[in-house]
C-alpha cells in the first residue's frame, strides 16, 4: 500500500465536501482545516505580502505566525491554519493589508 | 455571543491554561484530588501540539500511529472524561486566554471561537500555566517562500489534518524535534532526503551520567533514528539550510558545513532539489501571561527565557503556577510529571513518591539537551543584506543592521522602534530571538507583550464592562 498520512492512521474520513478557493472547487475532509484543505490539493500561497506583494500560505501552522490568512466568505485576515473549512466556504487570496473592502 | 461567569462571587479552584501534556495531566490529578478544575485551552481537542491529533471527521482508526506514548494520551483523556462527567471539570475548548487579572484569585479573559467571535472570563483561586512553547526561527535567505514551513508545523498539518507540504521534504535546523519530525513525515509517505543538524550532538557526550538516568529518552531517540534509518533518511550533523530556492514556492536549498559556531564554512555549499521544506530550531516556552504579570523568569541553557519555578512548580507570584516547557523546554514526560507534582501541590498534598526524583531527572536532561542546541553566535553568517528578517513586517537584515551600525541601536527594542521589526501580526514570536540577536546579543529580559494572544478591537474595547448575560463559564453549583 502506498505510504499517505491517510493510511499511516488508517482514515475511514466522511465523506468531502466542497470549497471555493478563488473560484476554483476544493474538496475538504470534515475537520480538515482550510489550509489543510489547500496543502492536499497541492496549493502552498493564499496570501501576498504588504509591501513586496509576494506569496506567502501557511509556516506554523498552529495559529502564531499570520502567514497563513486569506480572506473567508468575506471576512479577511482569518488564519486558516486554525479556522475548519465549512461546505460552501468561499476561501479568496488576500492581497496585501487584507482591508480593501474595510471590513474589519 | 459574549459569555461570562454570572456570578462574579463563583469560581474554580484552579484554572489550568494549556491541554497538552503538562495540563491535562495536572487538571485530572487536581480533580482526583478533590479540585474543582477549569481546562482552558486554545484548541479544538486535548492534547495540545504533542498530542496533536486528527479531527473525528477524518476517522483516524490508527491515530497512536502518529505519536509516541499515545496510550498516556488516552489514560489521561478517559480520566479527564470521567471527570468531566461528575462535574469536577470544565473543558473550555477554543479558548484563547489574553490576560489575567488578579482578583482575589484571578480572573481570566478569554476570546472563544477559532475567529475570536467571542469571549468569555473565568474565575479561579489558583492558575496553572501550561501554555507550552513555540518553535524559535533563525531566517535565511528565501525561508519566506511557499513550502518553507517550520518543523512543528509540517508535524502539526499532518497530526490535525493529515496533509503534507510536498513529496520531497527537507528538514533542517536543531533540535530533537527534527527527528520525530522527520520520522512521522516519513511514515506519513513524504521522501526526506536529508535531515540536517546545526548542532553536533557532541553536547550530550560530555555529561554520559545524566542521558542514561531517563533511559526512556534515549528509547525515543532510538525509535526516531531506526525509521530514519529504514527509510535512507541521511543525518548530516553541523549543516544548515543557507538559503532556499525558487520564486512562487521552494524548489530546492543549498546546505552548508558549519563551525562550531554555526559559521557557513566556505566552499561547502551544495543544492539539493525538494518542494519542501521544514525548519526550526528548537523551542521556546510560551509564558507571555505570566511575564506581564511580573513573574520571574531564568535563561535555559540555549539562551531562551523560562518561568522560574520552585520545586513544588510554583512561580514567583503567589497563587500562579507553572509546569512543562513554560519552566524550559523538556519534552512529554517531564510536562506529565511536573503537571502532577502542580496538581499536588495547589491542593496543598505531598506528591506521589518517586515523582521528584523524576522531575529531577528529566529536568536535568533538557538542560543537557538544551544546551547541546544552542544556536551558536555564528548563524547571521548566513543572512544576506535583501534577507527578510521579520516576516510580517518584511523588515530585512540590512535594515536592521543599519538601525545597529548607522542609527546606532544597541538593543533589540530600539531596533524595533526604529525598523518595526517584531511588530506586526506575530509580535515577534517569529523574529523575536533573531532581532535580538542581530541588534547585538540576546536580550536582558523576555519580550514584553501586553497581549498573550491576538483579542479584536470590538473585545477589547468592552474589556472591563460586564459581558453579559451567557453561558455561565463559572462552576454552576
Ligand atoms: S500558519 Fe501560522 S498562523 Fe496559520
Amino acid at each position: 500500500m502506498r505510504r499517505t498520512p491517510a493510511a499511516l492512521v488508517r482514515a475511514e474520513p466522511q465523506p468531502a465536501h466542497t470549497i471555493e478557493f478563488d473560484g476554483r472547487p476544493v474538496p475538504a475532509l470534515p475537520g480538515q482545516s482550510i489550509a489543510a484543505a489547500l496543502w492536499a490539493e497541492g496549493i502552498l500561497a493564499w496570501r501576498t505580502t504588504r509591501v513586496g506583494g509576494r506569496p506567502r500560505g501557511a509556516f506554523c501552522g498552529i495559529g502564531v505566525c499570520f502567514d497563513c490568512l486569506a480572506t473567508v466568505n468575506g471576512r479577511p485576515n482569518q488564519r486558516t491554519c486554525l479556522l475548519p473549512a465549512g461546505p460552501g466556504d468561499t476561501v479568496t487570496t488576500q492581497e496585501g493589508h487584507g482591508r480593501a473592502d474595510l471590513a474589519v | 455571543m459574549p459569555t461570562s461567569p454570572s456570578d462574579p462571587a463563583a469560581g474554580y479552584d484552579l484554572a489550568v491554561i494549556g491541554a497538552g501534556p503538562a495540563g491535562l495531566a495536572a487538571a485530572v490529578t487536581a480533580a482526583d484530588l478533590g479540585l474543582r478544575c477549569a481546562l482552558l485551552d486554545a484548541g479544538p481537542r486535548t492534547g495540545g501540539q504533542y498530542y496533536r491529533h486528527p479531527a473525528p471527521g477524518l476517522g483516524a482508526t490508527r491515530p497512536g500511529r502518529l505519536h509516541h506514548g499515545w496510550r498516556r494520551y488516552t489514560a489521561l483523556a478517559a480520566r479527564l472524561a470521567a471527570h468531566t462527567l461528575a462535574g469536577r471539570v470544565d473543558h473550555l475548548a477554543e479558548h484563547h486566554v489574553w490576560t489575567a487579572e488578579r482578583a482575589g484569585g484571578w480572573l481570566l479573559h478569554a476570546t472563544v471561537g477559532p475567529a475570536a467571535e467571542r469571549r468569555a472570563s473565568v474565575r479561579a483561586r489558583a492558575v496553572l500555566l501550561a501554555t507550552g512553547a513555540y518553535e524559535r526561527q533563525l531566517p535565511f535567505p528565501g525561508w519566506t517562500l511557499p513550502g518553507v514551513v517550520t518543523a512543528g508545523g509540517a508535524q502539526a498539518m499532518l497530526k490535525s489534518g493529515l496533509v503534507l507540504p510536498g513529496r520531497r521534504i527537507v528538514l533542517a535546523g536543531s533540535g530533537p524535534l527534527l527527528l520525530a519530525a522527520a520520522s512521522s513525515l516519513v511514515g506519513a509517505g513524504a521522501e526526506v532526503p536529508v535531515v540536517a543538524e546545526a548542532a553536533d550532538y557532541l553536547g550530550y557526550a560530555r555529561r554520559p551520567g545524566v542521558p542514561a538516568a531517563v533511559p526512556g529518552k534515549l528509547a525515543e531517540g532510538a525509535v526516531h533514528a531506526a525509521a530514519l534509518l529504514r527509510h535512507r533518511v541521511r543525518l548530516l550533523r553541523r549543516t544548515a539550510v543557507v538559503e532556499a530556492h525558487g520564486t512562487d514556492r521552494v524548489t530546492g536549498v543549498t546546505l552548508a558545513r558549519l563551525d562550531r559556531d554555526w559559521r557557513p564554512l566556505p566552499g561547502t555549499g551544495r543544492r539539493i532539489a525538494c518542494d519542501a521544506l521544514a525548519v526550526g530550531h528548537g523551542l521556546l516556552p510560551q509564558i507571555e501571561l505570566a511575564t506581564e504579570l511580573g513573574a520571574e523568569t531564568r535563561r535555559t541553557p540555549d539562551g531562551a527565557f523560562a518561568l522560574r519555578v520552585d520545586a513544588r512548580q510554583r512561580t514567583s507570584l503567589p497563587g500562579l503556577w507553572a509546569a512543562g516547557e513554560t519552566c524550559g523546554v523538556g519534552g512529554a514526560d517531564l510536562a506529565l510529571a511536573e503537571g502532577e507534582l502542580a496538581a499536588y501541590a495547589v491542593a496543598g498534598r505531598s506528591p506521589a513518591a518517586g515523582l521528584t526524583g523524576r522531575r529531577a531527572r528529566l529536568r536535568a536532561f533538557a538542560e543537557l539537551m538544551a544546551a547541546a542546541h544552542r544556536p551558536g553566535p555564528g548563524w547571521p553568517g548566513w543572512l544576506r543584506p535583501d534577507t527578510e528578517v521579520c516576516r510580517c513586517e518584511e523588515v530585512t537584515a540590512g535594515r536592521i543592521g543599519e538601525a545597529v551600525d548607522a542609527l546606532g541601536a544597541g538593543d533589540a527594542r530600539t531596533v524595533k522602534l526604529l525598523t518595526r521589526a517584531g511588530m506586526g501580526w506575530c509580535q515577534g514570536r517569529m523574529c523575536g530571538s533573531a532581532v535580538a540577536c542581530l541588534a547585538g546579543g540576546p536580550a536582558a529580559g523576555p519580550d514584553s507583550r501586553p497581549l498573550a494572544v491576538p483579542v479584536p478591537l470590538g473585545q477589547l474595547g468592552r474589556f472591563g464592562q460586564p459581558a453579559g448575560p451567557g453561558r455561565s463559564a463559572g462552576p454552576q453549583r
